[in-house]
């Protein structure tokens, strides 16, 4: 069965073109340089990439934030925490009274230097949302790299020790879950109460909530399913499970994303396949418009049934009940 | 056609409900209900499954149940346990039925 076009497709439900509602979010990426090389990565960071958002584009980010009173900061890479303006952005934001959201990876917490970084993160209140694909070694190391599930073990545990993740604490830790191969994760509620007995129980970890995440068939994602000749049996589940309930929630409707160069995007993942903001619009940070940007028409393409599919995805979790 | 079992066949399934749709509708439904959660959860029916699956040998059962056990957060260790339970049943039955034979020979024999 071909698959439908996804603008169509939305077109067949009554959407002339999707637009966003509001941008509540900002998602900040402040560079491309990882010290993990995900296999699943949409775009392909790792220790050798160099894109990084330089000290004036960082500035820029504040001004707008400061300008717009956008009521959630989400920052992202990459490896967040590796720019070395990540401290400053942090410091600048926090004050603002706004909710200020880090992308962590955990094991970059044990990297040289960076060490503080917990208690860093707790004095500012920052939320974490932090990667691990599954609750066993071997899994996450396949996904992820070798030795990368004990190093994350050791990071959650620095986290718990700096308050987060604690029952009524105010330090939010949650966990992103993203499968490990050419399948989609389960209802989140399901998922859960597992990791959670599990994390527990094996290593007296805790976290609040658990958020799943398809895997977008771009970047080293696409690369695996073609290796595998799972390609085109992928994006036909995505576009066969597409589920409407998902439309009204989609995170590129309450979300702006800003690349690590200051152009602005729909979503992250139209940033890894550099699909920008559509034509009329403001493209960069620095011609920041609230307004504008706010009922602005959406840069559609097929990945976006990577978003619609089952459940839905989002950097926020799922968007439908399973 | 190289083999009689087709992988793409699985998403042909429906198809079965072209002919006395209304037999077809109500199997999907009891099917349905019969994997969803329950007092057992979706993860321990998938489980259930694969193990049948294994007696049965179905190939697309197989494949289909790999995968959901995937999505409900299983992993390799609890499906190849599941798997030697399949086994092990499967064992056990035939062993039983050494009895029969038993029985058999014994009414046979002087």
């Amino acid at each position: 069965m071909p698959m439908l076009n996804f603008a169509r497709k939305l077109e067949n439900l009554g959407y002339d073109a999707l637009h966003a509602e509001a941008v509540d979010t900002l998602q900040v990426n402040l560079g491309w340089r990882c010290n993990q090389s995900c296999k699943h990565c949409h775009f392909q960071a790792g220790p050798d990439r160099t894109e990084e958002m330089d000290r004036d584009t960082v500035e820029a980010v504040i001004a707008a934030v400061q300008r717009s009173r956008i009521g959630t900061v989400d920052l992202t890479g990459g490896a967040p925490e590796f720019n070395p303006h990540f401290p400053h952005l942090v410091e600048s934001l926090a004050g603002l009274g706004l909710r200020l959201i880090d992308r962590c990876n955990l094991t970059i917490l044990l990297e040289p230097g960076l060490e503080g970084l917990p208690q860093f993160l707790a004095r500012h209140r920052v939320e974490l949302v932090c990667s691990l694909p599954y609750f066993q070694e071997d899994l996450v190391d396949r996904l992820r790299g070798p030795g990368v599930f004990q190093k994350s073990l050791e990071a959650l545990r620095r986290l718990n020790e700096a308050g987060y993740g604690r029952e009524g604490s105010e330090l939010i830790l949650n966990l992103m879950v993203n499968p490990a191969g050419a399948y989609f994760p389960g209802p989140q509620e399901e998922l859960e109460p597992r990791f959670r007995q599990e994390l527990e129980r094996r290593h007296g970890i805790r976290f609040h909530r658990l958020l799943t995440l398809i895997n977008m068939p771009i970047g080293r994602f696409r690369d695996f399913l073609v290796r595998s000749g799972n390609y085109q049996r992928y994006l036909d589940r995505l576009a066969g499970s597409f589920n409407p309930a998902t439309v009204p929630g989609l995170m590129c409707r309450h979300l702006l994303s800003v690349a690590w160069d200051g152009r602005l995007f729909d979503c992250d993942f139209n940033q890894a396949l550099d699909l920008p903001l559509l034509p009329g619009l403001p493209q960069t940070i620095r011609e920041f418009d609230l307004e504008a940007l706010s009922r602005r028409p959406i840069h559609l393409g097929d990945h976006c049934y990577g978003c619609t599919a089952g459940c839905g995805s989002s950097c926020g979790g799922s968007l439908a009940e399973g | 056609m190289s083999s009689y079992y087709d992988d793409q066949d699985l998403d042909r399934f429906g198809e079965m409900g072209a002919h006395r749709p209304e037999l077809f509708e109500l199997f999907m439904k009891y099917y349905q209900q019969t994997m969803a959660a329950g007092v057992l959860t979706v993860r321990e029916k998938a489980l259930i499954a694969l193990a049948v699956a294994h007696a049965l040998q179905c190939p697309y059962c197989i494949d289909a149940y790999t995968r959901v056990l995937l999505e409900a957060g299983s992993n390799m260790e609890e499906m190849t346990e599941a798997i030697h339970v399949a086994a092990a049943i499967r064992g056990g039955a035939a062993l039983i039925h050494g009895l029969q034979a038993r029985n058999t020979a014994a009414r046979l024999s002087i």
